[in-house]
């Protein structure tokens, strides 16, 4: 019992010494894939990213139309209804902003990565590249992977003002709260140091999901069994992750 | 690299295992420069891990690899990288870049590892397009193949870049009697004309006999039987008789091992 444990310890020890390797050498080969492949960084862009704006705009907009509905019910109380713009911005640009965008674009783009590149491996295109000597990393996975760091800030924005906007529309449009004191305490309390949390976790967030997705794709079981579990563990890891590092990062930012 | 070597390629007490599944016990082979060799052997026997431990894809437990008399368990990647240039392998599937077009598939290396005019790329490509028949498939993508088209599609990929060494693994599983006949030759004008080596991994007895110069029988993690596909046909040897000729009985179990059929049948294995 207590060598399973053990040995199961070792070999979580052993995966993530791994995925690091893995990281650092994504990294390693970035610079160049970035100066003499940088179409296909494009092309993953488009993929990964302008392919996910239908999801992000429509989550956000109604996340920030929820944002407008609570925001008011609870504000109401202390007739502070006026705040309801600093409360939506806040709750968008440090926390749901960037969370959202990551669990989304894990579901949306993650899960088309790795078993894009688990289905490439099990049909040996990752082999038939090795053996025409081209490395499957810099031909396959760090575009796609710098493809995914690259967009997630963005696509973290675009929710952001889309969920900005769905707040105006309830709280202003719709419940008639004052458009100037909507806009006016919004910026007199958002600070900058807020602005680069939520850019901070963007980013954070993003390499992370891009980085499972690769690496979960790379290391399927080339079965069909195998890519539709590496799909599943994908997002699972991804969100679970998220959500630790969206703590830990909130307590730094706090001190 | 040591190009005085005797032999293109020579295995030396190869090891090699899966999980607890020995593979390889102490292989020895020698493939010699400028001719077809096939590898031939019951399906299961590995012939395909062989090819990719050949192209060092996986690293066996012992024993050595020498690929022009050089050690390949001792290349850095950039030495490994160019040892595989000189490679062109067909895997049993086709491995066709499913994202990019027939045609692009077959430029595909050109495009990686050469400077050469869009043009000239164009010339290369439809020439090795032709000569497996399907120039007119150019335009087409991957996935709207037939396998075996696809397989020739492959073929057209690994001549491209002129390899001296070709190696195909199972290339006639699935064609149709014209398209084998057609890549039969091929394979062999190909050696001939351009001068390079083959090595070819098949069961299929009658197209090996045609085409190979040599032939290599493993069976259970050595080989059984070498020589000429004429010297294997009229062997003395039970096992290599059974191969050749496609009996069921012999030296080779056709059923995979498992308990008593009868005891298994009748549930007495159910202790």
């Amino acid at each position: 019992m207590i060598r399973e444990i053990w040995y199961t310890f070792i070999d979580f020890l052993q995966t993530f010494g791994k995925l690091q390797i893995f990281f650092v050498r994504l990294v390693l080969n970035s610079p160049n894939v970035f100066l003499t492949r940088g179409g296909l960084i494009i092309k993953q862009i488009h993929n990964a990213g302008a392919m996910s704006l239908v999801i992000i705009m429509v989550s956000g907009l109604f996340v920030g139309g929820v944002l407008g509905l609570q925001g008011f019910s609870i504000l109401s109380k202390f007739n502070a209804e006026d705040s309801i713009g600093t409360f939506a911005a806040f709750s968008l640009v440090k926390e749901l902003g960037p969370v959202i965008t990551a669990l989304l674009f894990a579901g949306r783009a993650g899960t088309a990565l790795a078993s894009e590149i688990g289905l490439m491996k099990a049909t040996d295109q990752l082999s038939a590249m090795e053996m025409m000597a081209i490395n499957p990393l810099q031909r396959v996975l760090v575009p796609r992977f710098l493809g995914g760091v690259i967009s997630m800030p963005m696509l973290t924005a675009v929710f952001i003002i889309v969920g900005l906007f769905g707040a105006h529309v309830v709280g202003v449009n719709l419940l008639g709260v004052d458009e100037g004191a909507f806009w006016q305490q919004l910026q007199s309390t958002l600070e900058m140091r807020d602005i680069y949390e939520g850019i901070f976790k963007s980013v954070v967030f993003g390499i992370v999901a891009s980085l499972f997705a690769v690496w979960e794709g790379y290391n399927a079981i080339p079965t069909a069994e195998g890519v539709g579990r590496a799909t599943t563990r994908t997002v699972v890891i991804t969100a679970i992750a998220v959500l630790i590092l969206d703590f830990m990062i909130t307590a730094v930012f706090l001190r | 690299m040591n190009d005085k070597s005797e032999h293109l390629i020579e295995i030396r007490d190869l090891c090699y295992s899966r999980g607890h599944r020995e593979i390889f016990k102490g292989l020895n082979i020698k493939i010699p420069r400028g001719h077809v060799t096939a590898i031939m052997g019951p399906s299961g026997t590995g012939k395909t891990t062989l090819l990719r431990l050949i192209t060092r894809q996986l690293l066996p437990d012992s024993g050595t690899i020498l690929v022009e008399g050089t050690d390949i368990s001792t290349l850095n990647q950039k030495e490994l990288y160019q040892m595989r240039r000189r490679f062109g392998m067909l895997f049993q599937n086709g491995a066709l870049l499913t994202d990019i077009s027939v045609f692009e598939n077959v430029a595909f290396p050109l495009r990686e590892h050469t400077r050469l005019p869009n043009r000239l790329i164009r010339h290369i490509v439809l020439t090795k397009l032709h000569a497996v028949g399907l120039r007119g498939a150019a335009d087409m993508m991957p996935t709207q193949l037939s396998g075996g088209m696809a397989r020739r599609v492959a073929l057209a990929r690994a001549m491209v870049m002129d390899p001296e060494i070709l190696i195909y693994d199972e290339p006639f599983v699935g064609l149709d009697p014209i398209s084998m006949g057609v890549i039969v030759r091929l394979v062999r004008k190909m050696n001939d004309a351009l001068g390079i080596s083959s090595i070819l991994v098949s069961h299929d007895v009658q197209e090996i006999a045609t085409v190979a110069d040599c032939s290599f029988l493993i069976s259970d993690g050595k080989v059984a039987a070498s020589g000429s596909p004429d010297e294997l046909h009229n062997t003395s040897s039970e096992l290599v008789r059974q191969f050749m000729h496609g009996m069921a009985d012999g030296p080779v179990a056709f059923h995979f091992s498992a308990p008593n059929y009868a005891e298994q049948l009748l549930g007495r294995d159910a202790e």
